[in-house]
């Protein structure tokens, strides 16, 4: 069932979603991937503040290819998520409301999307082109020494995703392909 | 001996950069339409179809395909009457992914050191691999190479007495392991035979072969369309989402081997399998 879903995610909403729901993200989500979510796990180790609020903001695994001139960005589809997994749970329970990649994630992280009624979206790897004509404005906000691994705030408008796992544990990945296989 | 200035190596190599970022070779784009029409699962075709959409977006726009838009790895062919002016041709190449990279504002996803992990800015170094042949001309194929389905690829030191059963178990297994990870529908290259490393090298290597081109060994061109078919049955689909559509091709190179081996690699490529040539 096709959905349109405004971001930053009200608790409502995501626990809403269910696997295999196709959605339209509008509004502000975040970039972060490997050495960003490295620098947050230490920051909060350190016991300091994160530089993004994680209530009901969604973190888009994604680090682009640069703009050309007149544009937001450049090609911008999802990385894979399981390399997150490590830091993930923890910034679940500070309550990030979802989270944007592509393939399969751990059983700790899917523990963490149920015990705080949050969601994975899957976005089509490898249609970067594509999905960087959802996103209207970019900005990066923390550890632009990072280059494209830099926290960026995005404004995305109709962006298309689809529910993988759902705040019931729900996991398509596994319930779609066995539908297929022969 | 015919001498081949260095700079043209470069100006080639940075062309080629930006060409296989932003075009799929005329083989690829084929497989990936004929996929679109052959997929079963509704999700999965609506998929294929926003693939199609982002490859004409990629060409008229000039926004890579992908934003992972790879290591450059390099294969060279070199004539041995060549005689190379200008400086060092590893330099010029690396020259050329720079100038790639940097002008055609391709993403720079190198670390300069795999555990200190600073980023080099240019995308450099190339991963090169060069082979000495007959001849005078210089042959380069460069293809950039996503991690996303890279660290989904394997290497299994099989024993003889595992003969091809274990093969096809091998990559199976590899392919149901990377599933969504790799971005299907993905292209499968394995190398059997040689040593560890050179199984790897021709499994790198057979994603650059044409995909509707087949091996001239016999029993190779049947493992290759049995394995395409099983493969197609484990329900992976586009996306990872469930489908018939998991890869587009099974490309595979072999080599001899020791009498106490079988080395079998597995290097699985998503279907922004990218590569551009040229010959000077």
């Amino acid at each position: 069932m096709d959905k349109i879903i405004n971001v930053p995610i009200s608790r409502e909403d995501a626990v809403s979603l269910r696997a295999g729901d196709y959605v339209y993200l509008t509004g502000t989500i975040y970039t972060a991937r490997d050495a960003a979510h490295k620098r947050m796990q230490d920051t909060l180790d350190a016991g300091n503040a994160l530089p993004i609020q994680m209530e009901g903001n969604v973190i888009y695994y994604m680090g682009p290819s640069p703009a050309r001139e007149g544009r937001p960005i450049g090609s911008a589809g999802p990385t894979t998520a399981s390399r997150m997994d490590k830091y993930a749970p923890k910034l679940l329970d500070l309550g990030l409301g979802a989270m944007i990649g592509k393939g399969k994630r751990s059983q700790a992280v899917i523990d963490a999307i149920v015990r705080n009624g949050s969601v994975y979206f899957a976005a089509v790897g490898g249609a970067g082109a594509l999905l960087s004509k959802c996103i209207t404005a970019s900005e990066v906000i923390a550890y632009d020494d990072l280059g494209t691994e830099a926290i960026r705030k995005l404004e995305v408008e109709h962006f298309p995703v689809i529910v993988v796992i759902d705040s019931e544990g729900n996991n398509l990945y596994e319930t779609a392909v066995k539908e297929y296989a022969r | 001996m015919r001498t081949i200035k260095t700079e043209a190596v470069a100006g080639a190599v940075k062309e080629m950069c930006i060409e296989a970022n932003h075009f799929l070779s005329d083989d690829m784009a084929a497989c990936m339409k004929h996929a679109a029409e052959q997929e079963a699962a509704p999700l999965g075709r609506q998929i294929l179809h926003q693939l199609q959409e982002n490859l004409q977006i990629a060409g008229e726009d000039m926004i890579p395909i992908c934003q992972d838009t790879g290591m450059a790895v390099v294969f060279v062919k070199l004539g041995q009457e060549v005689h190379m002016e200008g400086g060092s041709l590893t330099d010029a190449i690396n020259q050329g992914v720079h100038d790639g990279y940097v002008d055609g504002f391709l993403r720079k996803s190198v670390v300069k050191d795999p555990i200190e992990r600073v980023n080099t800015k240019d995308n450099t170094p190339a991963v090169i691999h060069y082979e000495i042949v007959e001849g005078d001309t210089l042959d380069i194929t460069l293809a950039p190479k996503g991690f996303g389905s890279e660290n989904m690829s394997r290497v299994f030191m099989l024993k003889p007495a595992d003969g091809i059963e274990g093969v096809k178990e091998a990559i199976l297994t590899a392919v149901r392991d990377a599933g969504p990870n790799a971005c299907p529908p993905m292209v499968v290259g394995v190398g059997i035979g040689g040593t560890f490393e050179k199984c790897a090298l021709m499994a790198k290597h057979a994603l650059t072969r044409n995909l509707q081109e087949q091996s001239e060994i016999p029993y190779v061109r049947e493992l290759e369309q049995e394995m395409l078919e099983k493969i197609n049955c484990l329900g992976i689909g586009p996306g990872g989402l469930g489908g018939t559509v998991t890869a587009l091709a099974v490309n595979i190179e072999t080599y001899p081997t020791h009498i106490a081996g079988l080395p079998v690699a597995v290097n699985i490529c998503c279907h922004v399998n990218r590569h551009a040539h040229r010959v000077l």
